[in-house]
């Protein structure tokens, strides 16, 4: 019977065998793919029982924390945002049960302090507990804070701030608002409402025609591709046929030959698409995708909450090989679309001398012992223009903010460079029915010399100009961010 | 002849400080400060162990060293990880654990001469079957999740089919040891098949018989499995006919097929086994959770009390029967895949010193006596890891010696106790030639 009892132990081994197997499956070459299972809510509660890192604005104001509850395992914690409304946009929310969003979930690897492979098996060997690192953003509370009232007392839209020599974002605000800490209760109340969609960025969702402020990006073609020279003149009458339609100056006002900053300073439609039409569709395109249309901006916001700006097809942008109207695109028509973070980034990059900064929220991740881990080094996306080309259209712009369309966005004792901008939005369904259909906006940046913020101030559905509702934001805003560099 | 008991001795202070640096981890963890409580209950669990140690240097000097230290090692995982669930569980274990070995000292007190059992093996043969059916009797029988598994007799709550076990291993080594020529010398080889004579089938069919009762009546599918498991490897080794075990398994997967087509109870644990995604809030909660546990400990675990059982905050199971049925899945998600070959390791080499024992024993009923107490202790551990690591179908069956539960440390003290007296005979014959001779006729 011996050597059946051998037989029998060996088989006994084998089954033990395949215990070890399925449990190594289980819990290691398979662990991942069963963590990403919907139905475990395992990793999900247990980053519940991780302190979340905070969040803060560039002062040290508390943007977002985490408050401990229970005891022992029943330990956890809730994530409350002390500002409420205030940065509702860009920061977005974190809570077990509705996920996360925007700038909490793009940043979500630090702030739960989730570390490399290699540093977590050493941190379970020396039984550390994970602890989440904080992160100071680059947001201007002060800015911030005026950005959103003045958009609340303008009507729904957005403000971008960005610092051109680094990308640094200041200021992202969105209206309407809502308040993160009302996401658990209310959430389906924020999700129904239509008009206002307060959950949407406006600033990085927000598609709107850029109306007047593209003029910028198709000067910027147009010096680039030796088109034209500040000096060179194009002859601008009333109205010219683009494509077999008509497109005209407001009151279809005759200029005769004029130059580009004279153009720019009025916003002389037939100038610029005739410009644009010069240009070609190779360079406009090749202009605008160096700015960063037609690609995901490379912001740290989840890609998914960053919409791509540029000519929409189908919901999709085209590229430089589909057909375009060229004139009407040049103007910012056609079927242009742009966030307001884009029309930012393209007066970043002029501010900046013709380099484009990728635009970051986050300046700094500081660990739980107070330590600098990890520090913003701000990085170039792309030279969509030279610095003379660059210097060229701040003198221009500066045409416009001194003595053309955008006078409103002066400051007094800083020298402004910017554009205005007013798209008709007819039928526009997002505004509800009304008459006010208009697209306001304003792009621009001061000081001109030495430029320290660029912005875009964006208002939809409103009745009024770029100038009358768009750079006064601008100012304001500009205005605080300069008050709190010095 | 005392070294076996020294080794047994030495090998018993490393189970203690186990224990010891295991509670330690735990109040680390849930208090964030080191008491001396830790070193109590080690010092309190390694005095028990050592009283112990002692009963056996007299009454069985000779018997297997490492198998007394291999199930206190045992004990003394599932201790910590029941503390660390429950304070209150971790009481009731200590105090069952001190209980069967009460028992296991009056087993080996009252069967030294364990032949006795041979004698009464269909008494015994109907007293397991009689447990078995006890829980479907009115007034006692209780019904867990869909099965018919425990019993209350006032306040004594217990579950029939661990002690059941034991009885049906003893009668069956003793009916093989004397048939087994008989189911060898009469078989017949039908279309290439061996078969046994029809007349000493019968017994075959009977065990075969229980085994579907089993799963039709008390609804156990993970007993039903482990019995009838340990049947065949008995008759495996009893026969040395491979195909005896064929026909048998044919046979079981042929009665466990009709009836998981037509119990609804044992369709669903398949179902819920083949396709747990289908409902995972609800059947396939536990297995699904019992998996998902273990790809939260990795390689290494969490550490002690580092895991999510309940869902914070709330008292829903996170990982429903932690201390029961998924205690492993809690070990792997706490100690990681490592900790787990641990214990599977421990339960091997309990395992291989059960096989020793049966190895070593000189006489048939010992041999198989030992082998069968060795394969059901040994399957039962395969049927509960195997059942929450998804090899097979999840049921309720226990953890020897780990899982929270009276009647399996009790009856799995007695069954160490039975392997630990078949090993102080075999090895006191084999160290004297003298007395094998004497113990040989006697047994004859």
């Amino acid at each position: 019977m011996n050597k059946q009892i051998i037989k029998l132990f060996a088989f006994i081994v084998v089954l033990f065998g395949v215990l070890i197997g399925f449990t190594s499956y289980w819990s290691v070459f398979d662990a991942k793919a069963l963590k990403e299972k919907n139905a475990n809510k395992r990793p999900l509660l247990e980053q519940q029982q991780i302190r979340r890192g905070r969040i803060l604005a560039a002062d040290g104001t508390v943007i977002a924390k985490s408050i401990a509850k229970g005891k022992g395992s029943n330990l956890r914690y809730v994530r409350r945002y002390p500002e409420g409304p205030l940065y509702g946009h860009p920061i977005g929310y974190s809570f077990v049960q509705y996920g996360d969003s925007e700038f909490e979930q793009f940043h979500n690897d630090e702030l739960i302090g989730e570390n490399s492979e290699f540093e977590s098996i050493l941190d379970e060997i020396t039984g550390k507990k994970q602890e989440g690192n904080d992160i100071v953003t680059n947001i201007d509370a002060e800015a911030q804070r005026v950005a959103l009232s003045d958009l609340e007392a303008a009507g729904f839209g957005a403000v971008v701030a960005i610092e051109p020599s680094t990308g640094a974002v200041k200021v992202m605000a969105s209206n309407a608002p809502y308040n993160p800490n009302s996401v658990p209760e209310n959430y389906g109340k924020l999700v129904k409402q239509n008009l206002a969609t307060p959950l949407l960025n406006r600033a990085t969702q927000g598609l709107y025609p850029p109306g007047s402020t593209f003029k910028v990006v198709t000067a910027a073609a147009g010096l680039e591709s030796g088109a034209i020279t500040p000096e060179s003149t194009i002859d601008s009458p009333g109205s010219i046929i683009d494509e077999g339609h008509e497109l005209a100056n407001d009151f279809n006002e005759d200029f005769g030959p004029i130059q580009l900053d004279f153009a720019l300073t009025n916003s002389v439609n037939t100038y610029f698409a005739q410009l644009g039409q010069k240009v070609g569709q190779d360079e406009m395109f090749e202009t605008m995708e160096k700015f960063g249309f037609n690609a995901t901006p490379p912001i740290d916001l989840p890609d998914d909450e960053v919409y791509n700006s540029g000519v929409y097809e189908d919901g999709h942008t085209i590229g430089r090989n589909s057909p375009v109207d060229l004139g009407r695109l040049a103007i910012g028509q056609e079927r242009l679309l742009e966030t307001p973070l884009q029309n930012a980034m393209v007066a970043a990059a002029i501010a900046n001398g013709g380099k484009l900064m990728k635009p970051q929220i986050w300046n700094r991740v500081i660990d739980p012992d107070g330590r600098v881990v990890k520090s913003l080094d701000p990085d170039t996306y792309s030279e969509p223009i030279t610095a003379k080309t660059a210097e060229e259209l701040t003198t221009a712009m500066e045409g416009v903010v001194s003595e053309g369309t955008g006078t409103n966005a002066a400051i007094s004792g800083v020298q402004v460079a910017g554009k205005t901008g007013t798209a008709e939005t007819p039928g526009n369904k997002a505004c509800g029915g009304g008459v006010e259909e208009n697209q306001a906006w304003f792009i621009g940046f001061a000081p001109a010399d030495d430029p320290k913020i660029a912005i875009a101030a964006t208002v939809e559905c409103t009745e009024q100009f770029g100038n009358d509702v768009a750079a006064p934001i601008f100012r304001d805003v500009a205005e605080t961010i300069l008050a709190g560099e010095e | 002849m005392s070294s076996a008991r020294n080794r047994e001795l030495l090998a018993l202070v490393p189970v203690a400080l186990l224990l010891t640096a295991g509670f330690a981890g735990v109040f680390a963890q849930e208090s964030s400060q080191l008491g001396n409580a830790s070193l109590i209950y080690g010092a309190y669990f390694f005095a028990v162990c050592l009283a112990t140690h002692i009963y056996l240097r007299i009454r069985l000097p000779n018997a297997d060293p490492y198998l007394f230290p291999l199930v206190a090692l045992l004990t003394a995982i599932g201790l910590v990880m029941v503390y660390r669930i429950d304070e209150g569980l971790a009481r009731d274990q200590a105090n069952w654990f001190v209980l069967g070995l009460v028992l296991f000292a009056l087993a080996i007190q009252f069967l030294r001469d364990y032949e006795v059992l041979e004698r009464y093996r269909y008494l015994i043969a109907v007293g397991g079957l009689l447990l078995l059916l006890a829980p479907r009797l009115p007034g006692i029988g209780q019904q867990v999740n869909g099965a018919y598994l425990g019993v209350k007799i006032g306040p004594i709550a217990f579950q029939p089919a661990e002690f059941s076990k034991l009885a049906i291993v003893i009668f069956l080594a003793s009916y093989l040891r004397e048939n087994r020529e008989v189911l060898v010398v009469g078989a017949r080889r039908i279309l290439g098949v061996t078969l046994p004579p029809l007349k000493h089938f019968g017994p075959m069919l009977v065990v075969w018989g229980a085994s579907m009762f089993m799963l039709v009546f008390i609804r156990d599918l993970g007993s039903s499995l482990m019995f009838f498991a340990a049947f065949l490897a008995l008759l495996y080794v009893a026969t040395g006919r491979f195909s005896f075990v064929v026909i048998g398994m044919a046979l079981f997967v042929v009665g466990a097929w009709f009836f998981a087509e037509t119990v609804p109870h044992v369709h669903d644990r398949i179902e819920i086994w083949l396709h747990p995604y289908n409902d995972p809030q609800d059947t396939g909660y536990q297995i699904l959770n019992s998996i998902f546990a273990q790809a939260d400990g990795g390689l290494f675990g969490k550490g002690f009390a580092q895991a999510l059982i309940t869902v914070p905050g709330t008292n829903q199971a996170l990982l429903p029967a932690a201390q029961t049925d998924t205690i492993y899945s809690l070990i792997v998600n706490e100690l990681g895949l490592f900790g787990a070959c641990g214990l599977v390791l421990v339960y091997l080499l309990v395992t291989a010193r059960g096989f020793k024992i049966a190895l070593l024993a000189s006489d048939g009923f010992s041999k198989l006596l030992a082998t069968g107490l060795t394969a059901v202790f040994a399957i039962q551990a395969f049927v509960i890891i195997g059942g929450v690591t998804r090899v097979i179908p999840l049921t309720g069956v226990t953890l020897p010696f780990v899982s929270y539960g009276g009647s399996s440390i009790v009856a799995n003290f007695v069954l160490v106790a039975l392997l630990l007296l078949v090993s102080d005979r075999a090895r006191r014959e084999a160290t004297e030639p003298a007395g094998r001779e004497a113990v040989a006729m006697g047994a004859i």
